[in-house]
């Protein structure tokens, strides 16, 4: 009993010992635990940016393919509202139909007194026009296949569907998106690899004290522990001062923008909405960069 | 204890043969001086004695241990047995005293009651009571050698080797050093001295292994004499 709380008290100890020493040495190398925090953080920074644009460029992307509707004209021979409103079940029971709104003729008609002017209105009347549905998608890439589908529900005599506009959308969403992709994994790596070699260079100028460890019979995951939780708190420091710039940086800029020529036709998608899962991937990439780029960086000296 | 048999060693990069079929035996207890000019091979032994090296071909035991089969992650095990002392101190230039002999028993997970008990004895035994708080650059250089030579006594090991540990003193402090390894064996441990000073080591009546050209050219208690240095 007696052995076992002593092994245990020594264990603790040491753990102990491990842990101030990774938070000791982030003072004692001030520089370099200043300067690893910086590059955390430029390059957190950087790489949410991106992809806060990325993020903007997709919800402007889908506000648009919202707006781009099909329309289903009914058959001319269904006279009756309520007859024609039957057929808006067939319509939503459609894969890739993601909303059904019906127009009845005269809801088309007085749209259409509202939108034109007395030259055009003149001679019109509601047996004109017919009964019919507007029907927003879920995926606009699968346009073309849906609109084959609606002409053939039995009671829907034609259907609009503006083909090129939702491929022009669906092309520059594709773009955006690979874009978005190279830049974040280009921005990864860079990262790393600043990260890895800043540190590098701060168990550089302490190789001496690691291979007096070595040279006193301390085990690789001992010497390896306080760079890690080194690695750990400087990456979660920089992960939080990252997302904490990150915020007051894009409401600076989202709100500069609003108020001057976007105003009236962009919208941004307010930073927190998207603040959580902002704060997991900074501190997460906080958090791994630091810890790889601690164990990276001692991984030559531990070899002797 | 150190039993090398036939041992050999090839830096394969230079293609350079450093050790010979070197054979010896240093019992638990001895202090032996291991002598001749450099590049004799004199550094490749205590390398292989510390595992940072391995031998090419041949058997070399370290107090118990196989250092030529030795899994790399049994290796802080052999070096808890040893106290290794360097010709430029290889202190923490950051830690003051205590700290640099106390660093040793820290990294190999001693408690701290233990700590605080044994760091003032072994400072006290090496002539360095009331300099716990001086940081290295503040002493001399015999002074950062005893640190160097208590950090190496601090975790009681089997054998202390040290690599010219006097290279870079004077002759008196030199002398006082080598009294201190002799008063150090005397309390039980194995002391190997690697030195190429001659006068320091014929001051002494002790076993001196020499050393040249990769080969073992004298085993004896004749002192620094039977093989002359060039």
């Amino acid at each position: 009993m007696t052995e076992w709380m002593g092994t245990t008290v020594m264990r603790l100890s040491r753990c102990g010992y491990l842990i101030r020493e990774g938070f000791r040495s982030i003072t004692t190398h001030g520089f370099m635990s200043f300067a690893s925090v910086t590059i955390i953080m430029a390059c957190l920074i950087i790489m949410g940016s991106v992809s806060l644009l990325s993020v903007n460029i997709d919800a402007l992307i889908k506000d648009l393919e919202n707006q781009n509707e099909i329309v289903a004209f009914v058959d001319d021979s269904i006279k009756d509202e309520n007859e024609a409103k039957a057929i808006q079940g067939s319509i939503e029971a459609l894969d890739n139909v993601s909303s059904v709104d019906f127009v009845s003729r005269d809801a088309a008609m007085e749209n259409f007194m509202n939108k034109y002017d007395e030259t055009f209105r003149e001679g019109i009347d509601e047996t004109v026009f017919r009964h019919r549905f507007v029907i927003h998608l879920t995926d606009i890439a699968l346009m073309s296949q849906t609109k084959a589908a609606l002409e053939s529900v039995d009671g829907i005599a034609k259907v609009n569907a503006h083909l090129e506009y939702a491929h022009t959308f669906v092309t520059i969403r594709n773009v955006v998106s690979v874009i978005s992709l190279v830049l974040i994994v280009i921005l990864v790596f860079v990262s790393i690899f600043i990260m890895s070699n800043t540190v590098k260079l701060a168990t550089f100028g302490r190789r001496d004290e690691i291979a007096i460890m070595k040279m006193v019979g301390a085990t690789n995951n001992f010497i390896r522990l306080p760079f890690v939780v080194e690695g750990l708190a400087l990456g979660i420091l920089g992960g939080g001062l990252a997302f904490l710039a990150e915020w007051g940086l894009y409401n600076l800029v989202t709100g500069k923008l609003v108020s001057t020529v976007t105003e009236s036709f962009i919208s941004f998608v307010p930073f927190h909405s998207v603040a959580f899962e902002v704060f997991v991937v900074y501190m997460a990439t906080g958090i791994l960069v630091g810890a790889f780029g601690g164990v990276n960086a001692i991984k030559n000296y531990l070899k002797v | 204890m150190v039993q090398m048999n036939n041992v050999r060693k090839v830096y394969e990069s230079s293609n350079t043969v450093a050790l010979d079929g070197v054979s010896l035996t240093i019992n638990d207890g001895e202090f032996v001086f291991l002598v001749g000019p450099s590049g004799s091979g004199k550094t490749t032994i205590m390398k292989l004695i510390t595992g940072e090296i391995r031998p090419t071909s041949g058997q070399i035991i370290v107090n118990d241990f196989d250092m030529g089969t030795i899994k790399r992650r049994k290796l802080p095990k052999v070096r808890r047995t040893l106290g290794v002392i360097f010709q430029d101190y290889r202190l923490i230039e950051n830690m003051n005293v205590y700290d640099n002999v106390a660093f040793a028993m820290r990294v190999v997970g001693a408690a701290n009651a233990d700590i605080k008990k044994r760091v003032p004895y072994i400072l006290e035994l090496v002539g360095l009571e009331g300099r716990e708080k001086r940081m290295p650059n503040e002493l001399s250089g015999g002074e950062q050698q005893r640190v160097a030579i208590a950090r190496a006594l601090v975790n009681s090991p089997r054998m202390i080797v040290a690599d010219e540990p006097t290279g870079n003193l004077d002759p008196v402090r030199s002398l006082e050093l080598m009294l201190l390894f002799e008063k150090i064996n005397e309390m039980g441990t194995t002391v190997m001295v690697v030195t190429h000073e001659k006068e320091l080591v014929n001051a002494f009546s002790k076993r001196v292994i020499t050393i040249d050209g990769g080969h073992m050219i004298s085993d004896g208690m004749d002192g620094y004499y039977s093989y002359e240095i060039e």
